[in-house]
């Protein structure tokens, strides 16, 4: 039989006001156990712990009942209080009579009653608490982060910098991600290429940092402070370590006919490339797709120029196997497809293009070097119309388009609006919007700038239809403050089209067993205390991945994930929560419903030898629990058909007197 | 705000199955709107009108029959609140007011043209029939 003492909090007149706390702490007394019963003003000052810790010494308790608020709240506190006195912390456990009764309820009487119901059902509990203890496991000191963006770079040069090995995984032939095809970054102006690709040549640099170009993440297993990971390194068929980077073989290859992804397509490469002038590594890639030696056996012309014997054909994928302690996803954005939204002739017209394909058009390092001309025939466009909101906020289009506001287009749209009017004076710039959307630090006058000192038209409306007309595009589109419906004759239409989460992060998230949500995006382990980790322990979240954000908030959001990783290599082992569950053997029948639920990956299942009857032995397969990997939700308890799952300080026994207290 | 003919505008929003509240104004529809220079008011404005219960001047005006019922405000609405319905909701409420269908369907075969859109005819019955 257990001694148990309960310890009714006040909470000044939070829980006292509406509870008659001296009431509880009477009727509590005489339940099953309960050896000793006070109350407190609050429970959880120095004082109330104190008089905790005297009456687990005094009464010999074995158990604790605090009727205090949520234990989200204050449960650490209490158990640390018992622990200190020399009880197991697991032997105390938390009446919720603040949230769930106090503060929902008016009338004392009723509000008293239910008090007294839930303590109740919380003693019943602890008489059937046994004391736990946590495990501990390993951790092994490497960090893997996925995606060679802005957000990675940022993870690994912070996770590097704190003396620990990081390796980045991109799916590209070079990290820089979005950023690097960026021309400007709003609201300062400064060249996106100038700031970044300092920090890319730091990552080469960094002694703790490998890059795993042109490679994807095939196979994750293990759990935090212990993964095992398969790298899938594609064949460049070019040698990395002996590849100089001097590009003759990308001049030299006759294949010039390979749209160009860097440049959104708008211009063409070779089929051995480098994708641009800062590309880290520095290492060229043959694209097997398009070149003719991989196609016929034909050429070879590549292998010939180089003088560094860096080409090999011949090269296979390769398959990495490593070990991390954390994993980082930052596997970004890519704006959406407009192939849905015939409205605005995207697949009509060269010349309505999107903000991305505006940034290379602007972009010295692009197609036009830099100047802004029409991709259809080359003019100068007079006339811009920039429509916003092209796919975002769209309710009712779950097949095209995305509910949620992809929060950079408002910015990025005044910053082309702007500079298009900077650079050339002479052009027409209208920009039609729903809201403009600037909170952030300089934003809304960065906004303001471009109507006020650069003459962008803004107009609330949106477009309706943009139709080529001979080399012009009519946009039909209105304006709600006028009332007026107007037809603008436009040279160049720019669509600011809504961002989504890479394709790849889908998979990634499945082998990750991390949770997204319907949009695609990670989701965090709390919206707003726990922005930077999933909810799967070891798991951290990186840039766009968790949801749009413009390049400010990526890298505060990538520093903030490292210092999560930090935390967690810094550690020689994890305390594990003993709250996991377990397999009853003799009662699994190895039917698998458990380990089909269980969102972790936690259970696998092993043939185990039992004896039978007349000396005799037979292998089972049963469940086997990671406790590492375990989170104590408790769906395989609730799945398990022979009733064999269990969860360690959540068993159904204790459940069920719960209940039967209640409804006693 | 919203006491001004609270029985004909739910009644509207009933027989429409529109929720104008989702509008976030963004007047796509009458951007989109064919029609939009021979209508006193626009699809926008039906949509807003309707929200804050202003109908009398919806169903005094001649926009109700100058809509085309070509439902582009629908298809292109990126929230789903669907004007055209509204407008036909309203149209109905004068209609059925007066208490007579203006065009049956067995008078159709005899207006039928080999020139003339189909979606004339449909429109043509959404607009004059109950």
């Amino acid at each position: 039989m257990q001694r148990i003492g309960v310890f009714v909090c006040w909470c000044g007149s939070n829980i006292a006001g509406t509870v008659d706390v001296k009431a509880v702490a009477e009727a509590l007394r005489s339940e099953p156990g309960v050896v000793f019963s006070t109350d407190y003003q609050y429970m959880c000052s120095q004082a109330g712990q104190e008089i905790i810790k005297e009456a687990i010494k005094e009464h010999k308790l074995t158990g604790v009942v605090v009727c205090s608020c949520s234990p989200r709240m204050h449960e650490a506190t209490f158990r640390k209080t018992a622990q200190a006195a020399g009880l197991n912390p697991y032997m105390v456990e938390i009446a919720n009579i603040r949230e769930q009764c106090s503060w929902i309820h008016k009338d004392m009487e009723t509000g008293t009653q239910k008090a007294i119901i839930l303590g109740r059902a919380a003693v019943a509990k602890v008489n059937l608490n046994a004391p736990l203890i946590p495990g501990q496991t390993p951790v092994t000191k490497r960090a893997l982060v996925i995606g060679g963006g802005i957000a990675g770079i940022q993870t690994a040069l912070d996770i590097a910098e704190a003396g620990f090995p990081v390796d980045i995984v991109e799916k590209k032939p070079t990290i820089g991600g979005k950023m690097a095809q960026i021309d400007k970054t709003f609201p300062t102006l400064d060249c996106a290429a100038c700031i970044l690709t300092p920090k890319m040549v730091d990552v080469a640099q960094n002694e703790n940092i490998r890059i795993f170009s042109y490679s994807e993440v095939q196979e994750v297993k293990g759990f935090v402070g212990n993964f095992n990971v398969k790298i899938k390194k594609k064949a460049r068929f070019v040698k990395e370590d002996v590849c100089t980077g001097c590009g003759i073989c990308t001049e030299k290859c006759p294949q010039k006919k390979v749209p160009n992804e860097f440049n959104l397509g708008m211009d063409n490469r070779r089929a051995v490339y480098i994708p641009f002038a800062q590309a880290v590594p520095k290492v060229a890639t043959i694209d097997a797709d398009y070149c003719t030696m991989l196609k016929t056996g034909k050429c070879g012309l590549c292998a010939k120029v180089c003088t560094a014997g860096a080409i090999d054909y011949t090269q296979k994928d390769e398959i990495i196997e490593e070990q991390y302690g954390a994993i980082v996803a930052a596997t970004g954005f890519n704006p959406i497809s407009l192939d849905k939204f015939d409205e605005y002739a995207y697949n009509q017209s060269k010349d309505v293009i999107t903000s991305l394909e505006f940034e290379r058009l602007t972009n010295a390092a692009g197609p036009t070097a830099g100047k802004l001309l029409r991709p259809s025939d080359g003019k100068h466009p007079h006339t811009i119309v920039f429509v916003q909101c092209v796919g975002s906020r769209c309710a009712a289009c779950a097949d095209k388009g995305k509910e949620y506001c992809s929060k950079i287009c408002c910015m990025y749209t005044a910053k082309h609006a702007m500079l298009t009017r900077d650079k050339y004076p002479d052009t027409d710039v209208y920009v039609f919007y729903i809201d403009v959307r600037t909170p952030g630090k300089n934003f809304d006058e960065f906004y303001r700038r471009a109507v006020e000192e650069y003459g962008v038209h803004y107009i609330k409306g949106m477009v309706g239809k943009v139709s080529p007309q001979g080399d012009k595009l009519m946009v039909q589109a209105s304006d709600l403050l006028a009332n007026k419906q107007l037809h603008i004759e436009a040279d160049l239409v720019v669509l600011a089209a809504a961002i989504e989460p890479d394709k790849s992060a889908r998979s990634i998230a499945t082998m990750l067993t991390a949770s997204m949500d319907t949009n695609d995006f990670f989701t965090e382990a709390h919206p707003k205390l726990r922005p930077v980790e999933s909810p799967t322990a070891g798991v951290f979240l990186s840039g766009t991945c968790q949801g749009p954000k413009d390049i400010p908030e990526t890298v505060s959001q990538a520093s903030a994930a490292a210092a999560k990783v930090i935390g967690l290599l810094a550690k020689d082992k994890l305390t594990s929560n003993p709250c996991v569950a377990h397999a009853d053997e003799l009662m699994c029948n190895g039917c698998s419903s458990c380990a089909n639920v269980c969102p972790y990956g936690a259970i696998s299942y092993i043939d185990k030898e039992f004896r039978m009857p007349n000396r005799t032995t037979a292998i089972r397969r049963v469940a086997s629990v990671n406790p590492a990997v375990c989170q104590g939700c408790g769906a395989c308890t609730v799945a398990c058909p022979s009733g064999a799952m269990d969860l360690n300080g959540f068993e159904s026994a204790q459940i069920i007197a719960e209940v039967d207290a209640i409804c006693r | 705000m919203h006491n001004k003919n609270d029985n004909v505008r739910s009644e509207i929003i009933r027989r429409s199955g529109v929720n104008p509240v989702k509008c976030m104004r963004c007047g796509k529809c009458t951007a989109t709107c064919p029609a939009f220079d021979t209508m006193e008011y626009h699809p926008h404005q039906f949509v807003y009108m309707v929200e804050s219960g202003d109908i009398e001047p919806l169903m005094n005006s001649n926009s109700l029959y100058q809509c085309l019922t070509c439902f582009a405000c629908v298809d292109r609405c990126p929230r789903g609140v669907e004007p055209a319905k509204l407008v036909e909701a309203v149209r109905l409420e004068v209609i059925r007011k007066q208490g007579a269908n203006h065009m049956k369907p067995d008078s159709i075969p005899a207006m039928v043209e080999e020139d003339l859109p189909q979606q004339a005819i449909v429109s043509a019955l959404r607009k004059y029939h109950k």
